[in-house]
């Protein structure tokens, strides 16, 4: 008798289960009958849609502890979105938008790639995190959907020809700052303080140590620290003041980089900081005494302070719509990212009736012809293995605000 | 008359799994199913076996270990270097796979035992610290290990990728935080299904053998045992092996289910140990075919409340704990116990054997 | 001089991690949970300073004073609905809700407050000690915390040895089932416990802030395994073992990072920890528990 029952209540609990998804798949697949989703069907799938709509999924982390990153990307882009829609859509088509959750993990990342699968997703602007973006684009790639990662920063990333990215590469901000630092003269000692938990960060030190070589600075210090240790960071400053370092290379997170500055302060200790695009956002932290950041140094794409119209309407509108919020790099690169596939889905000349196959062919060719002007870089071309061509631009905090480098 | 009650058991757990595999094949086959949720099949695996290998160290062992997802992460990295390194020398690969696999089961056996060997002269809450710590140890070091290849052969660093000093033939095959990127999607969900058929073969047998009886022994009544003649020691060090094992080989399914494989606090951390360790309690300590719903659920839960967007999290936080006060609380079980199917069968059952 | 550098941050780091670990000795040496939560609770509370004295300019005293409240209100009913109604049943049972209660009021204060990292203006207004020409600087916060340290500290073992509600508390945590014999309110015990944990757990969230200025929902998760690995460290529910651990456990971490490694420092703390633990099963003033049949 007992067994029965457990028999049974097994019985009911996989039934629960298959139910439960069984209505998933009824409110995702929004406009179709069939929701067959599997294999190779989502592009079937979208054929057989209404058609009227370009679906554009987006995936990143909104909770955990990267969802800084993956809300301005929701934000970024929801703005964009709502811009290109009001003034009247892709080829005369509106957008629909979802954005789903990976929290940070490759696996979550996959589970939320599935769900926009069976949404009937046609392009795909994700993953936020590199090592989630690697292990999507492995599924992008098996389902040919076109995938652009607004930053997703490690080289693999846009390893498959599917896939682009707006911001720059790891190796190539790691070079570029050390060539930076070397051609301007700007120390002869210096020191590094990076994640060496993080994919962005330490891949950025890496490639920054190599070019290192070639450059008339020495590294004196080269300190980490990892994910579960980063509130106290007085030991790796107090190393390089010790050593004698009047440079501190920063290839963190602005959020990290608030607690060195202002530990850096209490310590006494005032040599020049700089930073790559992970910096930007510091100004916008609440509550962050914008003179600890005086005389920081970035290599970014974005300024949320720049004066041109593209910006000052972005970061109004940012500002409106997220309560308050400054916007980050983050999020002006997923608003290009939007512009972009704008421009390349124009260019293919795709329609929203084109299963997301047919489309993925067609715009990653047009991806390689097209010129986009983004808040992130003006005349922005991609090549076909997926890289962004753009300047990096060199900006130095004063009196608060950014103010650009020769 | 109790083996073949002991059987039955055996049989309804494996009739479960084999059912639910059988009926997720139909559906992917017919094309009723969602890529969502045949997505989620090998993560359901990994974790159900995640789950049933926990228990065996909280339930039959009686030890409470919060560093399980440390085993996980030594199989699945030991495997997934090795598949990095095999790939253009074994092309078969179901071969490699079964190969890589052996080799994370061996590997995280044998941290099991070095581990194994000082802990488990602790007790109780120490011992669940412990275990902690060498998890955290174990995804420590793993984050900052450099491997590369060239022409001359391996190299190691533990400080960065430049240390490695490769040559221009030279690939970097584990880099540090970056992890292991690319290795190849050798598992699949028949093979899930089949790993944690043995899962369960080697726990069920496991407890029901002499050494098994020996262990529960120990978790009874350490002394009594012990005063039996039973090696304390050597029993405990023999179910928390093959425990760590089986959490290696959960570890080898995770790693070639996806291609980058890096150890972050929350797939190798000191929360997914936890949430294993939630797997078990929900689904009841020593309960092994509890362990593997209360792990199919609880992986698929957060899927379903997608829908929620922001307030998933928040949502799921609260099934929990409203599960938890369900399941495990007196109130709640006295409750459940007056008016459980079971009861009611039985009150029918008893009113027809009365006409 | 930079050997006491490091230390002098070891200290200072150690000195907050100290105070988390009280709270967490206390609720472990009464209720025999660990309380995952309680990390959580750090980071509510230092929320609750940051909206009232950042945002809406009230006195940084009184922010403290209601966040003490709210953080014991939120302990008690915590206690009251999580804890409480598995009184009865295993204590693994109440880990796995702890948990719960831990993830729940994240993502609480991630829907409240967003993700972004919020900058604490410190409440401490201590000037920082300057000795040797400058070369050394021990900063306010550390002064304040190691002082809030030992008052905490001799406040709660006079209370524990002098009053009734005290000495309850010590006989539920040797023997619950004797000490209702004798006549203990062992569910108000418990209840008393949480409170003051918590309020410890607000007090320890305002110190951690303005040591260390940054605030988002997941601030209080890692300091709070730190602060439970220097309890267990000192002898967990021994109160001035919590004080040492504590202080050791921030020495070693800032003496690693300084002349071993700085990527394995966790590894290193971690390492210490379970040395200490094969030598004294029950950490440094932990009481030797004798075995019964």
């Amino acid at each position: 008798m007992k067994k029965i029952t457990s028999m049974l209540l097994a019985v009911v609990l996989g039934a629960t289960l298959l139910c439960g998804c069984g209505g998933a798949a009824d409110t995702s697949a929004t406009g179709t009958t069939d929701d067959t989703a599997t294999e190779s069907t989502a592009a079937d799938n979208s054929s057989a849609s209404t058609g009227a709509t370009f679906k554009i999924g987006g995936i990143g982390p909104i909770t955990g502890g990267a969802a800084v990153y993956g809300n301005a990307v929701k934000n970024g882009a929801q703005i964009a979105i709502d811009e290109i829609n009001a003034a009247g859509g892709i080829n005369g088509a509106q957008i629909e938008y979802k954005f789903e959750d990976d929290e940070h993990d490759a696996e979550k990342a996959v589970n939320a790639y599935n769900t926009l699968k069976d949404w009937n997703m046609q392009l795909l602007m994700g993953t936020v995190t590199s090592a989630p973006c690697v292990a999507v684009s492995e599924k992008t790639k098996e389902d040919n959907i076109f995938q652009l990662t607004p930053s997703g920063t490690s080289v693999p990333c846009t390893q498959y020809d599917n896939a682009f990215r707006v911001c720059f590469s790891d190796p190539l901000q790691g070079t570029a700052s050390a060539k930076y630092i070397g051609m301007n003269n700007l120390s002869s000692k210096l020191a590094v303080i990076y994640d060496s938990s993080d994919v962005y960060s330490s891949g950025i030190y890496e490639t920054f140590a190599k070019e290192a070589a070639n450059q008339p600075f020495e590294i004196v210090a080269a300190e980490a620290f990892t994910a579960d240790n980063k509130t106290d960071f007085t030991t790796q400053l107090q190393k390089a003041k010790d050593a004698g370092a009047d440079l501190v290379f920063l290839p963190i997170y602005y959020q990290e980089a608030t607690l060195i500055l202002s530990q850096a302060d209490t310590m006494g200790y005032k040599p020049t900081f700089f930073g790559c695009d992970g910096l930007d956002g510091i100004l916008g932290v609440e509550n962050f005494d914008n003179s600890l950041a005086e005389g920081v140094m970035l290599l970014t794409p974005f300024a949320a302070d720049a004066k041109d119209d593209a910006t000052v309407n972005f970061v109004t509108k940012y500002k409106e719509q997220f309560g308050g919020d400054i916007p980050n790099q983050f999020a002006a690169d997923a608003y290009d990212a939007i512009y972009i596939m704008k421009a390349a889905i124009e260019k293919a000349g795709c329609t929203p009736d084109m299963d997301a196959s047919a489309i993925c062919d067609a715009v990653k060719g047009a991806m390689t012809q097209i010129s986009v002007d983004g808040l992130t870089g003006a005349g922005m071309s991609w090549t076909a293995d997926g890289e962004v061509n753009k300047d990096p631009k060199a900006v130095v905090i004063k009196d608060g605000v950014y103010v650009a480098m020769d | 008359m109790k083996k073949i009650k002991l059987n039955r058991d055996y049989l309804i757990t494996y009739g479960m799994v084999i059912l639910f595999y059988i009926i997720m094949t139909i559906l992917k086959g017919t094309g009723n199913l969602t890529s969502l949720f045949s997505g989620l099949l090998v993560p359901i695996c990994v974790y159900s076996i995640l789950a049933v290998s926990l228990n065996l160290t909280v339930g039959i062992l009686g030890e409470l270990s919060l560093g399980h997802a440390g085993f996980m992460c030594v199989g699945a990295f030991s495997s997934a270097f090795f598949s990095m390194c095999m790939k253009d020398v074994i092309t078969n690969s179901f071969v490699r796979f079964l190969i890589a696999l052996l080799i994370s089961a061996f590997v995280a056996a044998f941290f099991g035992i070095i581990i194994g060997i000082p802990v488990l002269r602790l007790r109780g809450d120490y011992l669940a610290i412990v275990t902690l710590a060498f998890g955290e140890i174990i995804k420590n070091i793993v984050n900052i290990l450099y491997v590369g290849r060239d022409s001359d052969g391996m190299h190691i660093s533990i400080k960065d990728s430049i240390s490695l000093g490769l040559k221009d033939d030279g690939k970097v095959i584990i880099n540090g935080a970056q992890g292991i990127t690319g290795t190849p999607h050798d598992s699949n969900f028949t093979i899930g299904i089949i790993l944690l058929l043995i899962t369960l073969f080697v726990v069920l047998n496991f407890m029901h053998s002499r050494s098994g009886r020996a262990v529960m022994a120990i978790r009874d009544n350490r002394i009594a045992a012990e005063s039996i003649g039973i090696n304390i020691s050597k029993y405990k060090l023999m179910a928390f092996s093959i425990s760590a094992a089986l959490a290696g080989i959960a570890g080898c399914l995770y790693a070639h289910n996806l291609s980058t494989l890096n150890a972050l606090p929350k797939n190798f951390g000191y929360n997914m140990s936890i949430m294993i360790l939630v797997y078990v309690v929900l689904g009841g300590i020593g309960n092994i075919r509890g362990s593997i719903i209360a792990a199919t659920i609880l992986t698929v839960l957060p899927e379903l409340l997608r829908g929620f967007s922001d307030y998933r999290m928040l949502i799921y936080s609260v099934v929990l704990i409203a599960l938890m006060l369900f399941n495990a609380s007196p109130g709640a079980i006295e409750f459940k116990e007056k008016y459980s199917i079971k009861r009611l069968l039985s009150k029918k059952t008893k009113t027809k054997e009365v006409q | 001089m930079s050997f006491l550098n490091y230390l002098i941050n070891g200290i200072s780091l150690g000195s907050v991690y100290a105070i988390i670990a009280l709270g967490y000795t206390m609720v472990y040496g009464i209720a025999k949970m660990l309380n995952f939560a309680h990390g959580d609770v750090i980071m509510v509370g230092g929320f609750v300073v940051f909206t009232m004295s950042t945002r809406m300019g009230l006195s940084p005293v009184l922010s403290v004073l209601v966040s003490i409240v709210i953080c014991t209100l939120l302990g008690m009913t915590i206690e009251r609905i999580a804890y409480k109604p598995l009184r009865n049943a295993t204590s693994l049972a109440v880990l796995i809700t702890a948990i719960g209660v831990s993830y729940f009021l994240q993502n609480l204060a991630l829907i409240i407050f967003g993700s972004d990292i919020k900058l604490f203006t410190s409440v401490v207004k201590v000037k920082p000690l300057v000795i040797a020409d400058g070369q050394i600087t021990i900063t306010g916060e550390t002064i304040v915390t190691i002082l809030a340290c030992m008052i905490i500290m001799t406040v709660l073992t006079l209370f524990i040895k002098k009053t009734k509600a005290g000495q309850a508390m010590l006989a539920v945590s040797e023997d619950k089932g004797a000490a209702e014999l004798m006549g203990v309110n062992v569910n108000a015990t418990i209840s008393l416990t949480f409170a003051i944990g918590s309020g410890l757990a607000a007090i320890a969230g305002v110190l951690l802030c303005s040591a260390y200025p940054s605030l988002n929902p997941y601030t209080g998760s890692m300091p709070g395994i730190k602060a439970f690995v220097a309890a267990v460290f000192g002898g967990i529910g021994s109160i001035p073992g919590a004080l040492i651990g504590g202080i050791l456990l921030g020495v070693i971490e800032s003496l690693s990072k300084s002349y071993i490694s700085s990527q394995m420092a966790d590894a290193i703390v971690f390492s210490v920890l379970i040395i200490v633990l094969l030598v004294k099963p029950t950490g440094l003033l932990g009481k030797k528990i004798s075995e019964k049949v």
